[in-house]
């Protein structure tokens, strides 16, 4: 794990097309370059990652003709983690007459993303919003329905119409299931090859581009070389760094670090979402967290005992008199319904004065008792049913009958591979889609803005911007797996799972997992400041000294292996985590997601768009190395940077 | 609480596989029955041996990859739950309990518990879709549906893909798991112009793929983790003996 590279010279250029914000997108469809029918069958793509991004896009370029390869690491690209998105999708129907309307959208995002994301991006994404709906509904997406038979909406936070599709508390299972009936109807007609249980260890890159990958076989630990003139990585979030988070066990950064460790760079990982309406911790064998869906704060009331020495009390012996509705309080134009990352700071302020509602002191109410009493208990199932249930297994308590518990917990990560306007990481050939991407979301996500994105990435955009660069791909034959790089790609992957089996030391994979998780929640999780991301930085590095001097992993590397699988991704989260603690310190303001405790004006948020109205893009130098940052400045000319306000 | 776990153990397809006894303490009423297991393969790995392998993912009982029989049943003994959201609550303190892997010749297994599902993937790929590409779809609201039928429609559609009505069945069939999507799609209107040929088709790929024959005992409902009703066996009959009777070539 030594250095390998010479920093770059290099001038982002985030390829924005000319022209009107509202003509970008068309006049790129219209003047865009084209591949042929004949020559797409000549040319290979591969898709790592098989959720709403990595599905649509395998489905779509399979569709058009060119030959896919897709690769999961779970046992059927139906369990993507996208399955488990509970609220909704977004879309700019505008079919409730409220007022919606693609600009609209556009600026909710934008705004929502506290002006750090790319205008002619989020522009864009709010164009392929209305697209997608009408995709998925044309599948058999069983969205919910009026009684007219027409597609229901309902709110999310952090906006005042009615926008989001949804299909029950299960919008991403039902959205994942379309686009892996695309899917599979690909794989069945012969344009899209599935391989299951692959993980993508390396990426091949061949004079400066892309040229393919190296994956293992997880069932039989192979090592396996696929060549393509194009890779893209539809690989998700990295919220696991935190050990704990709302991700699948098995999501993981592993596949966008090794592109970065290749040149690929990685912008804005700092930003990192934390969702305020999730079960609190209970012990410390947990192993994950769970959501309960924004939609809940439609018709939810957020609360904790006005007094700290209620804070253990029955919440129904607690008047209303005592109770403070801090978000109603706080923020009166939006109330319960203010974006994420400002319900979970409340939530993280009224716990910290000593008011939290459990014994650790971690948790605020979330009550349904007006609403059931306004709208009767039968309207609340109907609208919330699942979840309560879910709720109710998990924790033993029935939310019918007293407030849920929640706390805020790791969700989303707005940060990921530098794109830019073609998905395009700086590697050419390398793209980026959906969560693993940073470019739609700035420094905090809207709710239901996450499938958007996805599917939007992967039916509509990449279809059109991959063939800008396969166009000048269409003399390049076949790539030759025995190239040297593959070689020396799958030697250095052979290594590295070598290195960790050899080390035969004391403790185990998650005994390190869970150590990193807490350094990173407590020093770089919902406020952070200079003094504890410096003491992050120190103890990250002993603790990866440590881990590959001490880790114990059992087996081989040549049958089914999932703690090596484990030991992998973690050695990745060792040095993502790095990378955020730096990031963090580098950017002095607070935004979004971002909020360090230095930079604030009466309690809220103070960004500063003087010196940090950038997307920070940094460069991989080795191991343990200060990273190199370069920035691309974001020019905002269409909506003018102010400061957020949800009161 | 206190439990001694009797776990299958075999290291591939090939191999016969045993039962191993381990004894596991600290486990803690709140935890769920992964966790329990986590627990487990801590305990193993600080003695050097090998843990035991068992699929899971999301652990919020959505993504269908949690697959044990536990006690003779599958998920567990709880109504409706997967794997993951049962919890340690739910058992006595002391209890014994037998943990194996879903047992069907369609499902062989990789390891110990984790099975291979590939079949259900053949199952879909053979006509569990609708023929739109990308971008050619009307306005979403130019067909109305009738909100009833969507509501069914999304019962069926609620199937997880986990296989425990497979572990469930005597015959190890997939009956349930194939009429919850020949239902789901068969149902709505966008779904209907290729529903004969779709039934047929998955059928086929049902049969081929080795489950076995559907012979209406209702253990797969018994076990469904998200309440997959046998009424859509019923559909799935009806769809087939019309597409049947209409087709021209030999079912």
């Amino acid at each position: 794990m030594t250095s390998i590279h010479q920093p770059q010279k290099m001038k982002l250029d985030a390829k924005i097309p000319a022209g009107p914000l509202e003509e970008k997108w068309s006049n790129y469809r219209s003047k865009g370059k084209l591949v042929s029918p004949a020559n797409k069958r000549r040319l290979d793509v591969i898709v790592v990652g098989s959720g709403l991004a990595g599905a649509a896009a395998a489905a779509t370029l399979g569709e058009l003709g060119y030959n896919v390869k897709c690769f999961c690491f779970q046992d059927s690209p139906r369990r993507a983690h996208s399955i488990a998105a509970q609220g909704g999708i977004n879309a700019a129907k505008n079919y409730q007459n409220d007022g919606d309307s693609i600009y609209r959208l556009f600026y909710d995002t934008i705004k929502g993303g506290d002006y750090r994301s790319r205008e002619a991006n989020v522009y864009r994404l709010a164009e392929a919003s209305v697209q997608i709906i009408d995709q998925c509904v044309a599948q058999g997406v069983p969205f919910a329905r009026e009684y007219g038979g027409l597609l229901a909406n309902r709110s999310f936070g952090g906006v005042q119409v009615s926008r989001t599709f949804y299909a029950r508390g299960q919008t991403g299972q039902q959205l994942l299931l379309g686009a892996y009936s695309a899917l599979s109807r690909q794989i069945a007609a012969g344009s899209v090859k599935m391989y299951n249980r692959h993980e993508m260890l390396d990426v091949v890159v061949i004079d400066s581009k892309a040229r393919g990958i190296i994956a293992r076989n997880l069932v039989t630990g192979e090592l396996e070389r696929h060549g393509a003139h194009a890779v893209l990585l539809c690989t998700g979030g990295y919220g696991n760094v935190f050990f704990l988070s709302t991700n699948a066990m098995g999501s993981n950064v592993t596949a966008a670090w090794k592109a970065h460790r290749k040149g690929a760079l990685f912008a804005n990982p700092c930003f990192t979402q934390i969702h305020p309406t999730c079960i609190p911790v209970t012990s410390g064998y947990q192993s994950k967290l769970t959501l309960m869906s924004e939609s809940l704060r439609n018709d939810g009331r957020v609360w904790v005992p006005k007094k700290k020495e209620d804070r253990l009390k029955p919440p129904h012996l607690i008047p209303e008199e005592d109770r403070d509705y801090y978000l109603e309080r706080m923020y009166p134009a939006f109330g319960n319904l203010v974006p994420r990352d400002i319900a979970s700071r409340a939530a993280k302020v009224v716990c910290d004065e000593g008011r939290g509602v459990v014994k650790s002191g971690y948790a605020v109410y979330l009550d349904f008792s007006d609403a059931i009493k306004r709208l009767g208990k039968a309207t609340i199932a109907a609208r919330y049913g699942n979840l309560f249930e879910m709720y109710q297994r998990i924790t033993d308590d029935n939310p019918y009958e007293t407030p849920m518990k929640i706390f805020p917990a790791v969700h989303y990560t707005m940060g990921g591979l530098w794109v830019d306007y073609d998905l395009m990481t700086n590697i050419p050939g390398l793209y980026a889609l959906g969560e693993a991407n940073f470019s739609d979301h700035g420094a905090n996500r809207l709710g239901a803005s996450a499938l958007m994105q996805g599917l939007a990435d992967g039916y509509f955009v990449i279809p059109v911007t991959i063939a800008q660069y396969l166009a000048d791909e269409i003399r390049t034959p076949r790539i030759d797996t025995n190239h040297p790089a593959f070689k020396q790609a799958e030697d250095q992957v052979k290594g590295d799972l070598n290195k960790l089996l050899s080390i035969k030391g004391n403790k185990s994979v998650d005994d390190y997992h869970m150590a990193l998780g807490k350094i990173m929640w407590d020093k770089c999780g919902m406020a952070r400041n200079a003094q504890g991301l410096k003491q992050a930085r120190k103890e990250i590095q002993a603790l990866r000294k440590e881990f590959w001097e001490n880790v114990y992993v059992p087996g081989t590397a040549n049958e089914f292996n999932p703690e090596l699988e484990k030991a992998g991704r973690l050695a990745d989260y060792f040095e993502l985590g790095e990378l955020m603690v730096i990031d963090a310190l580098t950017r002095e303001e607070s935004c979004g997601g971002h909020f360090r405790e230095e930079y604030t004006e009466d309690g809220e948020a103070k960004r500063d768009d003087a010196n940090f109205l950038f997307v920070s893009a940094w460069e991989f130098t080795g191991t343990g190395n200060d990273p190199v940052l370069h920035k691309e400045e974001l020019v905002y000319e269409n909506v003018k940077p102010s400061t957020r306000s949800y009161k | 609480m206190k439990f001694t776990l009797k776990v299958w153990r075999q290291n591939n397809a090939q191999d016969a596989g045993r039962f191993e006894t381990y004894s596991l303490s600290d486990v803690e009423n709140d935890m769920s029955f992964l966790e329990m297991m986590d627990v487990l393969n801590q305990q193993l790995i600080k003695e050097k041996k090998d843990p035991v392998a068992f699929d899971h993912d999301c652990r919020e009982g959505i993504c269908g990859m949690c697959s044990m029989v536990i006690n003779g049943h599958p998920h567990g003994h709880v109504k409706a739950t997967t794997t993951c959201q049962l919890h340690m609550r739910s058992f006595k303190d002391g209890d014994t309990i037998v943990i194996e892997p879903w047992r069907a010749k369609a499902f062989p297994v990789i390891k110990d518990l984790a099975v291979d599902r590939s079949a259900f993937d053949n199952i879909i790929q053979a006509g569990g879709y609708v023929s739109v590409n990308t971008g050619s779809a009307p306005d979403a609201n130019a067909v109305p549906v009738p909100q009833d039928l969507a509501e069914k429609a999304m019962d069926a559609a609620e199937c997880i893909g986990c296989g425990a009505c497979v572990a469930a069945c005597k015959n190890s069939s997939a009956m349930l798991f194939l009429s919850a999507k020949v239902s789901h799609l068969a149902l709505l209107p966008q779904g209907k112009p290729e529903h004969k040929k779709r039934v047929i088709s998955m059928v086929k790929a049902h049969d081929e793929a080795g489950f076995g024959s559907c012979t209406n005992t209702g253990a797969c409902e018994a076990y469904c983790p998200k309440g997959i009703s046998i009424t859509n066996i019923a559909r799935l009959n009806r769809e087939y003996l019309t597409a049947a009777l209409a087709s021209e070539e030999a079912v």
